[in-house]
């Protein structure tokens, strides 16, 4: 009966977005007497409300399906396990193809319902803007239906589920591809808008976008964070960031989306960019989409790729053509019509923010041609080439270090003339921080790199910009704080980058009981191996001393462990920190009479890589308050740039 | 007397053939020169898993990958070069297996893409910051 019933919400979850669609694009006319342009919007903002509470009947129906077990619903049965941990069945509802597309439809039409009640743009913009929504999710619903229904029965129902891909009962990954939807479907929102802009011709509308190109980086933000701290802690190998093509796929709309928050800034402020500022708003959903359909149409196929169906990678392909053929064409005929042509000096905000934009559409070409190039090549002429992390560190590196050397300039200089000198003189004192980093590094690192020495001479340039930023200001605004928090996240990331690519070190060895080793400066003695039960799950547990002298300091249990029901095994990895270093414990093979491979691994500066990134999502959070408090602040009839 | 070292060659041969294995077989998992060590790991590091997702075979746990670094180490102890050993494999395996493409007819693009964009987006940039300094002149900020 449930999942009869989840397929009807759906159904009618489709009607009401056609509604939706309908009545935003009608409702995007002017007010005119008798035209019914406020009653097609009236109707528009109740679909959308209509379709939110139908897509939500579905995922729940869905998640109760899960919950209990129901193992006559397909995706339950090829998914789950009565012996899975509650929360493990929970995440396996968007652990396969068919629940994820589903989770996609919902983050969808949760922007819906907050462009629907908290926007404030025009009606008309507003109205469009839920037309173009309501287009997205007809046609992801239409997918759902079509190739990837997820309530399909099984008949007979198995008496056991097929489990869920162990890898994925991480608490980490059950909250990695919410948070990245929310990024990546966030986009949709600022692409409805500007899709919008271009159907009214209105001007404002980076305003009334802002909100959700925040919260959209902020997802994309922490979702790659928390993907990269997952792949370092759980795949035993000490790497955090593997160039993997469905790792590119998430980058490519965090690197648009960054320069879209910087574009619209300056279009918001000065109106300059303002054709630019669209294209980016068109070009972030677009990479979001060309990601969905790297990862779910098996053209990659990897612990992402659910499915390899080519109907699903067809169906994917036509949707992309059409939303960002159909972007485009709209933009082509509208965009000329926008007045254009900003007045600004050479030395002003808005010429640094356009360097910001030069740089990072540099940056996401070299992911872009990095991820896509093997692909083309292999279907053109059939030849395999291995696109790895050789090629970033030659392309995306250079270029992305050239942007972070500028970073600190733009918010010291004015809007439309600015003054360089005066800049540079403000920030002279971080200039002596980035000195005093690279001094540092030369003293106490061993061996000496050169990129290790700018990397932190940079670093100290971010950080210190950014805390003079929070010394100097006298009026206390929050989008300065914002600025200043978000570049620093930066220069912390850079540094625990840095530290771990280059000073790493590690001890491959093998261990009988009572044996030791040392990596780095740590001692570690191995007490031998002791076989464990988990709900769904054995373990052989490592018992690993970590000396101070003849005294145990602590003891670490890295595991490797078994799923039965999957057939798989997993690593488990014992990581200590210090906040500033991470010793990482992984356990091999067995190599028979007590005797173990252990790897070890010491990674100065490791937790700075994901704290940074918190640093920066905090940045967007400041930003996102900064912005709704001036907001409330304000009646929404006269809200005039306050900034 | 001219077959005699022919003769010789016929014996010494099979011993030399036989030898040559038994001098190649004890590589160790790991060489006790420090910068023997280093090099290989860092080979190890640009050489592909070829049956892994994207992973080099200096991380990969496939006994494919396990195979290639004996072989990689085994070529190092017979004193062939980085460029050597690489050449030995891509005649091999192919180019899919060089984590870094090497730059040829079918690369040059993959190569000079992200530099074209960073040229075309920077002249675009100069372009548009030259009109808009034009503007501000016949404008001056004070009074926009």
């Amino acid at each position: 009966m449930t999942g009869e019933l989840g397929q009807l919400a759906l159904c009618f979850a489709l009607a009401l977005s056609l509604v939706m669609a309908a009545g935003g694009l009608l409702g995007a006319r002017p007010d005119e007497s008798n035209n019914g342009a406020v009653l097609a919007r009236g109707i528009a903002h109740g679909a959308t409300m209509g379709m939110l509470v139908f897509v939500v009947l579905a995922f729940g129906t869905l998640t109760y399906a899960f919950v209990t077990s129901d193992f006559s619903i397909a995706v339950v049965a090829n998914n789950s396990h009565t012996m899975k941990p509650l929360i493990y069945k929970i995440s396996g509802v968007w652990g396969n193809h068919e629940g994820s597309m589903l989770l996609w439809v919902l983050v969808l039409s949760l922007y819906a319902g907050l462009v629907s009640s908290l926007g404030r743009g025009g009606p008309r913009l507003t109205s469009a803007a839920l037309g173009v929504q309501g287009l997205l999710a007809a046609a992801f619903l239409l997918f759902i239906l079509f190739t990837s229904n997820p309530f399909l029965r099984l008949d007979p129902a198995p008496f056991e589920g097929a489990g869920l891909n162990p890898l994925l009962q991480d608490p980490g990954l059950a909250i990695h591809p919410p948070m990245l939807y929310a990024g990546y479907v966030g986009l949709s929102a600022a692409f409805s808008y500007a899709a919008a802009a271009l159907i009214v011709g209105e001007e404002g509308w980076t305003r009334a976008a802002r909100p959700f190109m925040l919260i959209a980086w902020i997802a994309l933000t922490c979702g790659i964070a928390l993907g990269s701290w997952w792949a370092y802690y759980e795949l035993g190998w000490g790497g955090f960031w593997f160039w993997d093509p469905v790792e590119n796929a998430s980058l490519m709309p965090w690197l648009v989306a960054t320069a879209l928050l910087h574009s619209a800034l300056a279009t918001e402020k000065s109106g300059a960019f303002r054709t630019w500022t669209l294209l980016l708003a068109i070009g972030g959903f677009s990479m979001s989409l060309i990601g969905t359909f790297l990862v779910r149409s098996g053209v990659l196929s990897s612990v992402h790729a659910f499915a390899t169906d080519p109907t699903r990678g067809f169906f994917i392909m036509v949707l992309i053509a059409c939303a960002i053929g159909g972007a485009l064409g709209l933009f082509a005929w509208r965009a000329p019509s926008l007045k254009g042509g900003a007045a600004f000096d050479t030395q002003s905000r808005e010429t640094m923010l356009l360097l910001n934009n030069v740089f990072l559409v540099a940056a996401c070409a070299s992911v872009f041609v990095g991820t896509l190039y093997p692909l083309a090549l292999d279907a053109l002429n059939g030849t395999k080439i291995s696109v790895g992390p050789p090629y970033y560190a030659a392309t995306f590196a250079p270029i992305f270090f050239a942007l972070l050397l500028l970073v600190p300039l733009g918010p010291q200089l004015g809007w439309r003339r600015g003054d360089m000198k005066a800049a540079l003189r403000m920030l002279a004192p971080a200039l002596g921080v980035a000195a005093l980093a690279a001094l540092v590094v030369v003293m106490i690192a061993s061996p000496r790199f050169l990129t290790g020495v700018c990397a932190f001479a940079v670093a100290g340039w971010l950080i210190g910009a950014s805390v003079l930023t929070l010394i100097r200001r006298k009026s206390a605004r929050a989008s300065a704080f914002a600025a200043a928090l978000a570049h620093a996240g930066l220069g912390v990331t850079l540094m625990g980058v840095a530290g771990t690519t280059l000073w790493r070190s590690e001890a491959l060895t093998v261990l009988g009981p009572g044996e030791t080793m040392t990596v780095g400066p740590y001692t570690l003695r191995f007490d031998g191996v002791t076989q464990e039960l988990g709900p769904n799950y054995r373990a052989s547990r490592a018992h690993i001393a970590l000396m101070d002298g003849a005294r145990v300091q602590t003891m670490l249990t890295p595991e490797q462990r078994i799923y039965p029901a999957e057939g798989q095994e997993t690593a488990n990895t014992a990581i200590r920190t210090t906040g500033f270093q991470d010793l990482y414990l992984a356990l091999g093979d067995d190599r028979g009479g007590g005797r173990w491979t252990l790897r070890a691994y010491v990674s100065p500066l490791a937790p700075f890589i994901w704290l940074g990134a918190l640093v920066m999502a905090l940045g967007g959070v400041l930003s996102l308050w900064g912005r709704l408090r001036v907001r409330a602040a304000l009646p929404a009839a006269v809200a005039q740039p306050a900034e | 007397m001219r077959k005699i070292p022919l003769l010789l060659m016929l014996l010494v041969a099979p011993v030399l053939w036989c030898m040559g294995p038994v001098r190649a077989a004890p590589v160790a998992d790991t060489f006790s020169d420090p910068g023997m060590e280093a090099r290989a790991r860092n080979l190890q590091r640009q050489l592909r898993c070829l049956v892994c997702q994207g992973e080099s075979i200096d991380e990969s746990g496939a006994s494919l990958a396990a195979e290639l670094r004996h072989l990689v180490r085994q070529q190092m102890a017979q004193g062939r070069s980085d460029r050597q050993i690489e050449d030995y494999l891509t005649a091999r395996y192919g180019n899919f297996i060089l984590m870094k493409p090497p730059l040829e007819g079918d690369t040059y693009f993959l190569w000079a893409a992200p530099f074209l964009v960073l040229i075309g987006a920077a002249g675009v940039a100069i372009f548009v910051v030259g009109k808009a300094r034009k503007a501000a002149a016949e404008n001056p900020p004070d009074l926009l």
